[in-house]
């Protein structure tokens, strides 16, 4: 593969080009774009989680000065492709869970059509619902593959045998909470319907998918439907399409020529646009008296809504981490009547990680060994599922890089063996990783301005991670000029398609087009070009693909200091290091970095979306009841990486960093509680009911 | 959110008679929890009298050594009020263990009384209430109740009062100054509150259209030595799991005199009169602290979800009591 072989732009800690427009507040975010005579959209929730809708009274609603329409499973525009349920907005009376939109106010300002929103009345005909995860239940079944297209189950060698004989064994059951994404930017948007053509400003974290996504719903050509997203303020892998961009499509239906803003409340983003399966996650390892792992088991149980499956590949990091005789994943899902689950940030591996390492820090105790050393000596050669080589793996590196950085030597084994005034004090180590991801689909067109300009186009998103400055830097070194000529257009579909920001692919994906667009510019127009010369090239697949398994790996280390009587967590320091690849802005990466840490901090100590059975809902819907943490809960963040050189990954030589920060975070945490208190919590997250004695 | 009307009142007695006129109206102050109500349609008033600016803004001194704060004060000022941080300790702690700078900038004295609770079915009009609409039943008594009462609460409700600075207060022997249609009274801050009971509408003993002008503080020799402490389950900006207020005076290894509140416990600040009484006479040591506790949360009745309240509690009361003890 050719690379970037002299980076000059690639590695420089440039500030963000974006950051004069977003600190002024000229940086325009879907909501904020001016129209004349907007109509504002808000919705009905179905109050049962399953059911018909039986009839709505619209009266009193349409009667209120302003209103301009209600839409209802009656009135509203039938869409041409069904086939998703979670998509098919007010088609049919039918009711999957509770929350879901059962009708929609159109009004002239957001207040009418919020108070007509609570005047319209809804009958219905509910039915018994089921939303009860549990791992008891006969109902539990093996989905065809798990996200996105993992096998569900794996086995190597065989586990029962080397497990049964194992001379230490752990056999351990950690459970984790419904978790919603909450990026501060809810999802919003602003649909205009001017004759066939629909136009949606959107909060969206691909604008490439969501105009193929409604294109397909509504059976309109690709051509009719465009989706403008330069800004994201936030998307963490909830910001697909879900049905709240379906539903403004359809009221700007309703209203052909007035473009319709629909932002949703802090409240409405707990139900219907994803969230974090709950897990319960058997985690059975086997080690010989020398520590070396012989039995691996990871079995997880999640949830599913019964209208669309997803399944999180909870166990799939563990079918990489350590080597071991035999190695066994399994999940199951239960199908409930919940609204559908989704990605966020690092789904799969944030849950997944946090059992695997607490279970590796409990069977370090067991064997008698730091957890450090017994991660080194379970290191593996080649990948555990594949047999493959790695195209780099560092994990040895950043656990002793993370080591010196944080002062672990010395540790001494024993729990709550440390008091300072009222404050226990303890430390946690565990290991991350995120595979490498590269997604199909990206095109770049790169065009000569004249004067040494250079027009760089692709629909890329920006959602906060850095994409409008790290893309130029890509395109400099790709095209052998300076950042400053690079002028970047992205988040448009009337540019050239792109994947979405998701699975920490964008800079691999997008930045791959931009290369390859580069060359063929440079082969075809040279290195003199003239105004107005253009190339354009879709990133063509990677040689090494299945060559290599293809992951970063980081280490994190957490100090926890627990008040002895009121079971209160603090975490005054964490150290972070990470090998993924070449780093490209290490200002923006940093961020990454310790956005994700301060996420792993929130889902060990604070996040858990507090579901009623009796109601079917998520009761803690706003952020009094759900904690993410504040500024005062998160300490010192010492953030490294080491130098890996990969060129197998693509041509940047990069790996993607948006969600390896959180990975191993909450088991660094978790451990960390243990070292300090002598309580091994396996329920997230971990609060002062859990530590109480 | 419907439409309502607003007036802003000329004066106290003014702003009073207006809303004694009104069926279903509020006062109106800093609206940090008021203008949330109405948002998610919890409370939907008719009528709102604003009385920002017809209470006094103003702490002043009493003869009796006491301090008056004014309705309006903001919990900001009163935290930072010099007196108040020297002779009343905890009343400032409170106030800066409370909300976020933003809020404590407009909330005031008067309002942060009378804010509602945060039980999250209160919050959640889909769902039953009593406190919300009589009548519906108690969704937390048998729900998520993590966050609930576990003192004097009834089948009929098992919310918590949110405020820290009404626990400080009930523990100083704070007094509200009430202005009504039908004149003037005092009501301890401890008895302002409620108990539940067979009306959980109702937070406390106010009538319609009394309106706070202010609070006095009791001058009381051992509030220097006065803390306060709430435990939740970040750092800060939120809701107490359990807090405690105390002030403390020992001479000679003895508890000469002592006041405790809870928050977090119970529908309204649970003042510890048993653990006072436990307390007073006794030595001032941790067997004696911890014993009081225990007689304090001896008919504590913990939901599905809230049983650490308990040991946390008494926990928290003791080390409380035991530093107190240390500094004098």
């Amino acid at each position: 593969m050719s690379t970037i072989t002299a980076p000059r732009a690639v590695g420089a800690s440039l500030d963000r080009r974006d950051g004069p427009e977003k600190v002024t507040g000229t940086a325009r975010y879907a909501y904020e774009y001016r129209f004349e005579n907007p109509l504002y959209l808000f919705p009905v929730p179905s109050e049962v989680a399953r059911g018909r809708v039986a009839s709505v009274d619209a009266s009193r609603a349409e009667a209120l000065r302003g209103v301009v329409a209600v839409l209802t499973h009656e009135n509203a525009p039938r869409l041409a492709d069904t086939s998703d349920r979670e998509l098919a907005v007010l088609q049919d009376g039918d009711i999957a869970f509770r929350g879901q939109y059962v009708a929609a106010v159109i009004a002239e300002t957001l207040e009418t059509a919020r108070h007509a929103a609570s005047l319209v009345r809804v009958s219905y005909e509910p039915a018994p619902h089921d939303v009860d995860l549990r791992a008891d239940r006969d109902d539990l079944y093996a989905p065809e593959r798990v996200n996105p297209v993992y096998p569900t189950d794996t086995e190597a060698g065989d586990f029962e045998s080397e497990f049964s004989s194992a001379a230490v064994q752990l056999d351990q059951t950690y459970v984790t909470p419904m978790e919603h994404n909450n990026p501060m930017e809810p999802h919003t948007t602003v649909a205009l319907c001017d004759g066939s053509d629909l136009t949606l400003y959107e909060s969206a974290q691909g604008v490439t998918s969501v105009r193929q996504t409604l294109a397909r719903v509504f059976g309109l050509d690709r051509d009719r439907v465009r989706v403008v997203a330069p800004y994201v303020g936030g998307g963490f892998g909830s910001k697909t399409t879900h049905a709240n961009t379906v539903l403004a499509a359809l009221a700007a239906q309703v209203v052909p020529g007035r473009p319709v803003k629909f932002a949703l409340t802090r409240q409405q983003m707990f139900c219907g646009v994803g969230y974090r399966t709950p897990t319960i996650q058997r985690v059975r390892l086997g080690a010989g008296q020398d520590g070396r792992l012989t039995a691996v088991s990871h079995d997880v149980i999640e949830q599913t809504a019964k209208i669309k499956e997803f399944a999180e590949q909870t166990a799939v990091a563990t079918r990489t981490m350590y080597a071991a005789a035999s190695l066994r994943t399994t999940h199951r899902l239960a199908a409930l009547d919940v609204p559908v689950a989704s990605w966020m940030r690092a789904p799969g591996e944030a849950p997944g990680m946090y059992a695997l390492e607490s279970a590796m820090d409990e069977m370090a105790a067991a064997c008698g060994l730091d957890p450090i050393e017994f991660r080194i000596r379970n290191e593996p050669e080649t990948d555990q599922e594949t047999g493959r080589p790695y195209s780099s793996r560092n994990l040895v590196a950043c656990l002793r890089e993370g080591a010196r950085r944080f002062g672990w030597a010395g540790r001494g084994a024993r729990p709550r063996a440390r008091l300072d005034g009222r404050w226990l004090v303890g430390t946690g180590v565990a290991s991350s990783t995120f595979p490498a991801l590269r997604l199909p689909g990206s095109v770049a067109r790169i065009s000569y301005a004249g004067e040494g300009r250079y027009i760089v186009e692709t629909a890329a998103a920006d959602i906060g991670t850095g994409t409008w400055t790290t893309l130029a830097q890509i395109a400099a070194d790709a095209l052998g000029t300076s950042v400053e000529d690079i002028d970047l257009r992205i988040g448009d579909t009337t540019l050239p398609e792109a994947s979405i920001a998701g699975g920490s692919s964008g800079m691999a994906s997008w930045g791959s087009a931009i290369f390859e667009a580069a060359r063929v510019f440079r082969g075809r127009h040279g290195h003199d070009p003239s105004a107005g010369d253009r190339a354009e090239a879709a990133a063509p697949d990677n040689p090494d693909a299945g060559k290599f398994a293809m992951h970063a790996f980081g280490a994190c280390f957490a100090e926890a200091r627990v008040d002895v009587d009121t079971g209160e967590v603090r975490i005054p320091r964490m150290t972070g290091v990470f090998a993924a690849g070449r780093i490209i802005n290490p200002k923006t990466a940093r961020s990454q970095f310790m956005g994700g840490m301060t996420w792993g901090l929130s889902m060990a100590l604070h996040e858990e979306s507090l579901v009623d059975a009796r109601f079917g809902h998520v009761v803690n819907h706003d952020f009094a009841g759900y904690h993410i943490p504040t500024h005062a809960d998160a300490g010192q963040f010492d953030i490294a990486w080491v130098d890996e050189d990969d060129p197998y990954v693509n041509p940047m030589g990069s790996k993607g960093i948006g969600e390896i920060g959180i990975v191993g975070t909450a088991a660094a945490i978790a451990n960390a509680v243990y070292h300090a208190t002598g309580i091994r919590v396996r329920d997230l997250p971990i609060t002062p009911a859990k530590l109480l004695r | 959110m419907r439409s309502f009307r607003y007036y802003r009142a000329g004066d106290v007695p003014g702003a009073v008679a207006t809303l004694a006129r009104e069926r279903a109206g509020a006062f109106l102050a800093g609206g940090t929890n008021l203008v949330d109500l109405m948002k998610v349609g919890v409370t939907e008033p008719e009528v709102l009298v604003d009385v920002r600016r017809l209470t006094s803004a103003e702490i002043e001194d009493l003869p009796d050594g006491g301090l008056r704060i004014g309705a309006a004060v903001t919990n900001s000022d009163l935290a930072a009020d010099r007196r108040v941080r020297h002779r009343y300790p905890a009343l400032s702690q409170a106030l800066l263990s409370g909300a976020s700078g933003q809020l404590r900038n407009l909330a005031t004295t008067g309002g942060n009384l009378l804010q509602r609770t945060r039980c999250v079915y209160f919050y959640d009009t889909t769902t039953p209430c009593n406190k919300r609409e009589p009548g519906t039943g108690c969704s937390a008594l048998d729900g998520r109740n993590k966050d609930h009462a576990i003192l004097g609460a009834s089948p009929h409700c098992v919310a918590t009062h949110p405020s820290d600075m009404a626990v400080a207060m009930t523990a100083l022997g704070a007094v509200a100054r009430i202005q009504g249609p039908g004149g003037e009274r005092q009501i301890p801050v401890a008895e302002l509150h409620r108990l539940p009971g067979q009306e959980p509408q109702r937070d406390t003993t106010l009538e319609h259209a009394e309106l706070i002008t202010a609070v006095d503080l009791p001058p009381l020799p051992f509030s220097p030595n006065s803390r306060y402490r709430k435990v939740r389950e970040r750092a800060s900006y939120a809701f107490a799991l359990v807090s405690v207020a105390a002030a403390l005076q020992v001479r000679d290894g003895v508890v000469r005199d002592v006041r405790i509140a809870l928050g977090g416990v119970a529908h309204r600040p649970w003042r510890a009169w048993k653990a006072e009484d436990a307390l007073r006479g006794g030595p001032a040591a941790e067997d004696s602290f911890r014993a009081a506790a225990d007689a304090e949360l001896a008919e504590a009745e913990p939901l599905r979800e809230n049983g650490y309240k308990v040991p946390l509690a008494r926990n928290l009361i003791t080390r409380m009591l035991l530093e107190l003890s240390e500094e004098r």
